[in-house]
Parts: C-alpha cells; structure tokens; sequence
C-alpha cells in the first residue's frame, strides 16, 4: 500500500499557531504597560467570543468541533482584532468585530485553510465602517494622559460605559499620532511643528512605539522559527519605507518620515501578524513580495490621502483579492523548463 | 553538446529535506549472507518492461545462473535461477508490489548444490561495443538503486550513446537504506571495475560518482579504489533528493535536464553502484544478476546488510536480522520516504528490493487526521522540483485535473518530501497519484473516443456523398418549383444535413419553412385578437410568445449542437485537419444560413402579424 512518506518532520498546526499567539505577548506587554490593563479585557472577550462562534459554526456545518477549536487559529484572529481596535471600547464593540470575523470571514466561506479574507481584518473594517466614532476614540498613553483610569475603572467603563467622577471620555482619549498628523496637515501645519506635539515620542507615537517595537520583537521570533519567510515583512516595511521616503524627500514639510510611518499605526502588527496569514496570503515568493509591496503602498496612499488615519484593514483586503491573481502569474519556474 | 563538465562545484537544487538518517544501525555488521532457502520464488516482473519469456517447464533441473526467462522485446530483463534445483511450478503468487496483487512466479526448489553453470567471461575490451550489449541482454541486470529499468539499454545497442560522461549515482539519500554504502565500503575495487566497462560501452570520456557526505568510510573506499582510473569521486551534501538521477546531475554538472529529454540526449548518463558491479561480475566472472545487497533495519533485532538470492522469501531475511521486535506491525520495502508496505512477510526478496524495515508505531507514529491546507508553502519551499504542491494538491482534490497538468503535475517524482513537511499531515502523493492516473485514463479515453469520432465523421461524410448524388437526380424536376420558392423568406434550413452544395435538398425546407411561418403568423394574429392589441412588452403568457420562446430554444439548441460538433472536431485536429476545415466552414454556413432564416422570419412574422 502506497502511504509514503511515513514521516513527518513539521510542527503541527496547533504548534504553529500557537508560536504566533507567543510571538503577540511582548505585544501585549508593552500594550498592558502604555495603555493599562483595558486591552486584556478586550482579548479576553474576542478570545471567548471568538472560541464560542467557532465551535458553534463548526456544530452547524457538521465538523468535527475539538480539532479546530483547538488548533489556535481562532484565538489568533481574535487577538489580532482585539489589539486592533481601540481598547477602551463598549465591550459589545469587540464582540460584534469577533462574531463577524469568526462566523462570516471565516465559518461561512469554510473555516480553517478557504477564507479567502484575512478574518481580524474584515472584523475590523466592519468595525470601522459601521462605528467610526467608536473606533477612532483611542486612549491616551498613561504617560501622557491627564487622567489616569486604573484597570477596575477601564474594566467599569467597558462593561457599563461609566467614568470615574464627572471625567468625560474625551479626558481620557486622544487623537492617535496619525490622526493628528493628518487633521493638522489639513490646517496648513507643518510636519516639523505638528511632530513637536506631546503625542510623538522619538520615533513614533509616545509610548505606542514601545508596543511597535515589541509587535517587531515577536515577528522577528517568528522568522526565527521559521514561522513566516522574511518575503512579507521586508516588502511590506521596506515599500512603505521606500514609499514616504520620496514624499518625505521631495517635501518634509508635508509628508511624515518613514521612520513616523514605521513606528505609527498598525504598521510593525501588519508586517508581522497580519499580511502574514498565510491562508488569505500569496504562497510564491514573488506573489508574496508585489502582495505586501502592494499592501505598504495602499496603506501609505490611504494614510496620507484617504479618509482614514491608518489603511492596513482596507489595503489588506484589497490585496487578499488579488491572491489568486499574484499566485498564478507568479509561479517559479519549474526545473527542467526554460523561462 | 560535447563540452565536458567541470566538477569542481557542486550545485545545490532548490528544496530537498533533510530527514534523520537512521543509517548506522544498519551499518554495524558487514554484509552478512544467508542460508540457503528451502523455496525460491521468483516473479517475472522484477523490471520496467515486458514479461520475459518463460524458457523453462515445471520439473525441469537448472543450475546455478540459468536463464530461466529471457528478454522479450525491447524493453525487458532476462531472470535466472539464483541456485541450482528443480522449478517445482509456474504459478501465481504474491509480489512486492505497491498493489499487493499476485502475479506470475516461477518457483524453485533448490537441491542444496549450489552448483553454477559454466562461467563465461566475456573479453569486453577487445569485442565490439554492439556485441558486448547485446550479450548482456541476458545478464539479466535492472536499475539495481530501485528503478529497476533494464540497464542494456540505457548502454545503448547502437553503440552511439552520444555519452561523454557518466554519472554514478551512489547518493543514496533515503534514511535507512545502505544497502549501497556497504557495497562501496566492502566492495569499492568491483564497483570501480563495474564504472570502467560501463564507460567504456558508453564511449563516454569521464565518470564521476556522487556520494553522500554521510557516508565517509564509503567514499574513502571509493577514492583509494579509484586511483590511477580517471573516475572522480565527488562528495555532496546530504539532502532528500539527492539520489533523484536528475538532481544529482544537476549537483554534480549544475545542468538541468530539460523535463522532455533524457539524461543521454545532453551526453550525460547515470548508473546506480550496484548495477556497474553486476556489469562486472556478469561481463568479468559470467555471474548473471542473482542476488542483490538489501539493507534490513527498523524495529529488528539486529539491522544489518545481507546479499540475498533474488526470491528468497521475507522472514528468512528477518529471521537472519535477529527477527521482528514484538510491536512490528508490517514490513515496509524502500525508504521511509518513498517505501510501500508490503502485504506480509512471505514475499520474495525482488531486484528492486533495496531495503526492508520491519515498522512499528513508535517508529512510524501514525500519521494524524489531516487538517485543511493552510497555505504556507512549506511543500513549494522542499519541492526540489520547484513546482507548487499547495496548488497540485487544491487542483488535484478538486479534479481540476487540466489545471494540475498546466501546474505541471507530471514533473513531480512523487519524492514526498512535501508531505513530510505538511503541517496540515495531508498525504501531498497520493493526492498526485490519483491526479496523474485520472489524468492518464482520461487520455486513454479521449485517444479511443477520437478515433471514434473519426470513424464516424468519415461515415457521415459517404452518407452525406450518396445523398448529393441522389439530389443531383433529382434536381431538375425540381426547377420547377424554384421561382415560387425564391419569393418566400429564406428557409429553417435543416443546418445540420443541408450545406451548400446541397441546394436542391434546399427545397423542401423551404416548404417547411413557409408552412412553419404561416403557422406563427395565425398564432400570432390569434393572440392578438385574443388581447385586442399587438402583442408588445407583455408578460410572456400568450400563445405566441410562448411558441416564440420555444423556438427560439429549438434554434439554441440546434446551434448549441452545431457548436458542441465543432468542438469535438477541433480536438480531432491531428487526425484529419482537412475534415475539420471542411466541417468548420460548414458550420459556419449552417449558422449563418441559420440567422439569415432567422431574420427573415421574424420579418415576415412582423409582416403579417402588425
């Protein structure tokens, strides 16, 4: 009987999976220590959602339950989504974002291996379209902040959205470096003025770099372990790098550095977690250099001209459409033909 | 074409693995030999190729290295008594065949003598290349590395191989299997031997042998063994599939074969160790192929290397290994990569029988329930074919079986190296497997579907004659009529049997037609005196409009069958490209006669009905 081969060297879906959870704690960490305790709720709510909408999709499309909920994708997509979204939000917000990433994104097109759409981020634009109010109310980092909420008080404000005393949220939130980069932009300021704010710190947000450099810490492990090819975190930062380096070039008075765009937004969790999903994603080398090319430009396109702050959700999806398109006019030549 | 290679480098090919090696348990003994069995079983497919001819009876007595069973057409290998004994029958009996199937077997029973024919060495330097080949069409030598295809053709018997180099595969990149490594460590002076008469019949100006560089004490051998000779010995890095002819050229030469040639069509041939050393001791000695090193590792008592007489059954071999552990749940022949299980151990030791290793599940756990493909391309990234298993495996799952060959599924070798890093623990081969023998029975079908096809296009075409000739007949009675029909709307022509040399026949068809007209024409007026208006815009519920869609569904499917026939004779190109020329301009006039009579009919529809 032909069952060759009978060995197996790679680690298992679960393991690999989990290596990616790994990677995301020093993330959270620095998250935890900015932002305070909030975005441990909002994770655990997505986690719990997340694991119940699986496992019940997964009864009603007659699948085997145990096997998929425990090979950590959903948790993954559930994380994602939570350190995506602000973390001082109604705890129904991240519920809804996780119902629809795990039930539409994923479930209903077939679950584990056919979404065609990275999940976290359908999850979130649906967020953004649907709440936009919501989801630009980010919290200060603590360093910053005028108030400062402890965590039973962002635990209070989730759940019943109640503020200590008389505080309004506005006390407690504010723009994010982008943003504000953005709407002072628009107001004729310039980028050296704009960047003096108490919002910046060295290289990108105050204290939201540190988070940034973790998020790239983790992805760098991930490479390490032979988790992700070096091919979508490279292209990715390296086209955003090249991208706003010539606006920044031609005229630094209106375009942020890259070194801003590197360390501000979604970008080190989208070149490391998000284009990264290989489910949605590119499988030949080449696909997956013009995918996250393709990913950094739309991103910088939608920052800098958009109606949005950041563009990683859209240029994601945008790009996931183009999967297909990029694996087959991309496929390596075979040995033994000619190009 | 001629440019001899430089061998100072190596190439490394794209992918490969590196799986545990689990070489040196067996590597611990010398070769060690057997008893003598009580019953050989000899199957008579033990190559690629035809069945050899049977030149034996039961009863007979043969000795030691009689031909039992000789080649028999091009591709074939001749099978010789590996004792002396008496054949006890000419049966079926179970092979070690991927398909666990029985096939035919010669069975001998040896006296216990051991007594060999009569050596005859052949003097190979000064005989005639041709000569030498032709003699060892009977020496009875297969691809002894596990290919088994018949080596005296792959020595050309033209005598013009077009060879300058020769490439001895002793890579042996399987785990397990050293089968090869102990014949080079213990018999590397032979092996040499072997290299230079297969050069010499290949005219072929320099040789190199590829090893592995896991196995030192082997190449040393070789090295001391291959001074003074002009063979290299050249060592690679140990990587799955290194021991794959066509990767091991591409190591040693940094040329790729191109996937629709052969090895000799760039000047390059490639032989195992253990086949240049029967060349050997068949041309040298006037030993045929009898017997074969076959490594015996796993979960055995004692792993070791023995030369065993083809057909000597299974648990012989086992039984010399120190026997089975008590958890060994089957035996599996080859490597771990690339292996199959075989139905049990009574099946004999074959040509191609490399290695056995006794299995076990906590030496082979199980493979676990395969989960969906995620993706990550681990497959392409080991594929040392450069193809993209993620994507063979999504096509050939769907039956896309077009796309699969267009992804170039049929350059894969089956090698595994990408289910071996499959997280998902998807079984990538058999996927392939399935794919390309679906694929090959399609082809099958279509080549007898085609000449069907083009048996009944040429009867259609008589027909189709005769009733020209009967019209022809018939057409100057028909004058007549002609200017009385010339005035009506061009005719529902009959596409399919009219054409344009068919004009008489044309005629009643335009009877038809006009009569078919006056009939929508009523039924139209009718509807539209039922409604007291012209028919326009409304729901299609009248009579009319019913009858209307119902043509017009009766001339979709006319052309859509006219279509699907011009299909069919596209594909019957090759065949008879003038039929298809010829048809397709008929078709083209069935379809344009088909909307002319169209449009005029709903002129004349329009005519009458406003």
């Amino acid at each position: 009987m032909l069952q060759a081969p009978y060995i197996n060297s790679a680690p298992s879906v679960s393991t690999i999976m989990l290596k990616v959870l790994l990677a995301l704690v020093p993330g959270i960490f620095a998250y935890v220590w900015v932002y305070g305790g909030g975005v441990l709720i909002s994770i655990a709510l997505a986690t719990a959602t997340a694991l119940l909408a699986e496992a019940l999709m997964l009864r009603l499309r007659n699948r085997p339950v145990k096997p998929f909920v425990t090979d950590y994708s959903a948790i993954i997509t559930a994380w994602l989504l939570a350190l995506a979204i602000p973390p001082l939000s109604p705890w129904w917000l991240i519920v809804v974002g996780t119902l629809f990433a795990i039930v539409v994104a994923k479930q209903l097109y077939g679950g584990l291996g056919y979404n065609p759409f990275n999940p976290a981020m359908v999850g979130y634009a649906v967020l953004l379209i649907s709440f936009p109010a919501l989801m630009t109310k980010w919290p200060a980092a603590l360093e910053i902040a005028q108030t400062k909420l402890s965590f039973a008080e962002q635990f209070r404000y989730i759940f019943s959205s109640v503020l200590p005393g008389d505080l309004k949220l506005d006390a407690v939130t504010s723009a994010t470096p982008l943003d504000y980069l953005k709407t002072q932009l628009k107001l004729s300021h310039e980028v050296a003025s704009i960047s003096e704010a108490p919002l910046f710190g060295a290289v990108g947000g105050k204290g939201n770099e540190y988070v940034t450099a973790a998020y790239l810490l983790g992805g760098l492990y991930l490479w390490q372990q032979k988790i992700i090819s070096w091919h979508l975190p490279a292209a990715f930062l390296g086209t955003l790098t090249l991208m706003s380096g010539i606006f920044w070039l031609v005229s630094p008075a209106h375009f942020a550095s890259p070194l801003l765009h590197l360390f501000c937004g979604a970008s080190m969790l989208g070149a490391f977690f998000i284009i990264t999903d290989p489910v949605s994603g590119p499988t030949t080398p080449n696909g997956k250099l013009y995918f996250a090319a393709g990913v950094a430009i739309i991103t910088y396109l939608i920052r800098v001209y958009g109606g949005y702050p950041d563009g990683v959700a859209f240029a994601v999806i945008f790009m996931n459409i183009c999967v297909p398109l990029l694996d087959a006019h991309t496929q390596p030549r075979v040995f033994g033909y000619r190009q | 074409m001629n440019a001899l290679v430089n061998f100072a480098k190596i190439f490394k090919f794209h992918g490969g693995v590196h799986p545990p090696e689990n070489k040196n348990q067996s590597t611990q003994l010398p070769i060690g030999q057997l008893p003598l069995p009580d019953r050989l079983v000899l199957p008579l497919r033990q190559h690629v190729g035809n069945l050899p001819k049977i030149r034996v009876a039961t009863g007979d007595k043969v000795l030691k290295g009689q031909l039992l069973a000789e080649a028999e057409g091009t591709v074939s290998a001749a099978l010789h008594a590996p004792t002396s004994g008496m054949i006890m029958a000419i049966e079926d009996a179970v092979i070690p065949h991927p398909s666990g199937l029985p096939d035919k077997c010669i069975i001998l029973a040896p006296d216990g003598n051991d007594e060999w024919i009569e050596h005859r060495p052949l003097d190979w330097h000064n005989m005639e290349r041709k000569a030498v080949i032709a003699e060892l069409r009977n020496s009875g030598i297969v691809g002894f590395g596990g290919a088994t295809f018949p080596s005296h053709i792959k020595l050309r018997a033209d005598g013009k191989s077009g060879v300058h180099t020769l490439i001895i595969n002793a890579a042996e990149c399987e785990p397990y299997i050293t089968c090869d490594d102990m014949l080079m460590r213990e018999r590397a002076t032979q092996i040499v031997q072997g290299i230079l008469i297969a050069q010499h019949l290949l005219g072929a100006e320099q040789a190199v042998v590829g090893i592995e560089d896991n196995k030192p004490e082997a190449a040393a051998a070789m090295h001391a063994a291959a001074v003074g000779t002009n063979i290299q010995i050249k060592v690679v890095p140990t990587l799955y599939p290194s021991g794959d002819a066509r990767r091991l050229v591409y190591l040693l030469t940094g040329q790729e074969i191109p996937h629709d040639k052969r090895t000799t069509e760039v000047g390059l041939q490639v032989f195992n160790v253990a086949t240049v050393l029967a060349l050997h001791r068949y041309l040298d000695h006037g030993e045929p192929a009898i017997s074969r090193i076959v490594s015996v590792t796993g979960n055995v008592g004692r792993p070791q290397n023995f030369e065993v007489l083809f057909g000597t059954p299974l648990h012989l071999l086992i039984q010399a290994a120190g026997g089975a552990k008590a958890n060994t749940t089957h035996y599996i022949m080859g490597g771990p990569m690339m292996g199959f299980k075989l139905p049990d151990d009574d099946v004999p030791i074959t040509k191609a029988a490399n290695c056995i290793i006794a299995s076990a599940p906590d030496l082979f756990e199980p493979p676990p329930v395969p989960m969906p493909c995620i993706r990550c391309a681990r497959c392409a990234d080991a594929c040392p074919v450069s193809l993209q298993p993620q994507e063979l495996y999504w096509f050939a799952k769907s039956d896309n079986f077009e796309k699969a060959r267009d992804y170039k599924l049929f350059d894969c070798i089956e090698c595994g190296a990408c289910a071996y890093v499959c997280p998902s623990n998807i079984p990538l081969v058999q996927y392939y497997r399935y794919a390309k023998s679906e694929i090959i029975t399609a082809d099958r079908a279509k080549e007898a579907a085609d000449l069907a096809r083009q048996r009944n296009e040429f009867r259609l075409q008589r027909i189709e004659r005769e009733k020209q000739e009967r019209a022809a007949k018939h057409a100057e009675r028909a004058q007549g009529a002609k200017a009385e029909a010339e005035k009506t709307p061009a005719p529902q022509a009959n596409q399919y049997a009219a054409s344009k040399l068919a004009a008489p026949d044309a005629d009643a068809a335009k009877k038809a037609a006009i009569a078919a007209a006056i009939e929508r024409a009523k039924a139209a007026k009718a509807a539209a005196a039922q409604t007291g208006e012209t028919p326009k815009n409304i729901e299609p519920t009248s009579s009319a409009v019913k009858q209307e869609i119902a043509e017009i569904d009766a001339r979709r499917k006319n052309v859509g069958l006219e279509d699907k026939q011009g299909a069919a004779s596209g594909d019957a190109k090759k065949v008879s490209p003038e039929a298809d020329a010829e048809k397709q301009a008929k078709i083209a006039a069935a379809i344009e006669r088909a909307k002319a009579a169209k449009a005029a009919a709903e002129a004349a529809k329009k005519e009458k009905g406003e």
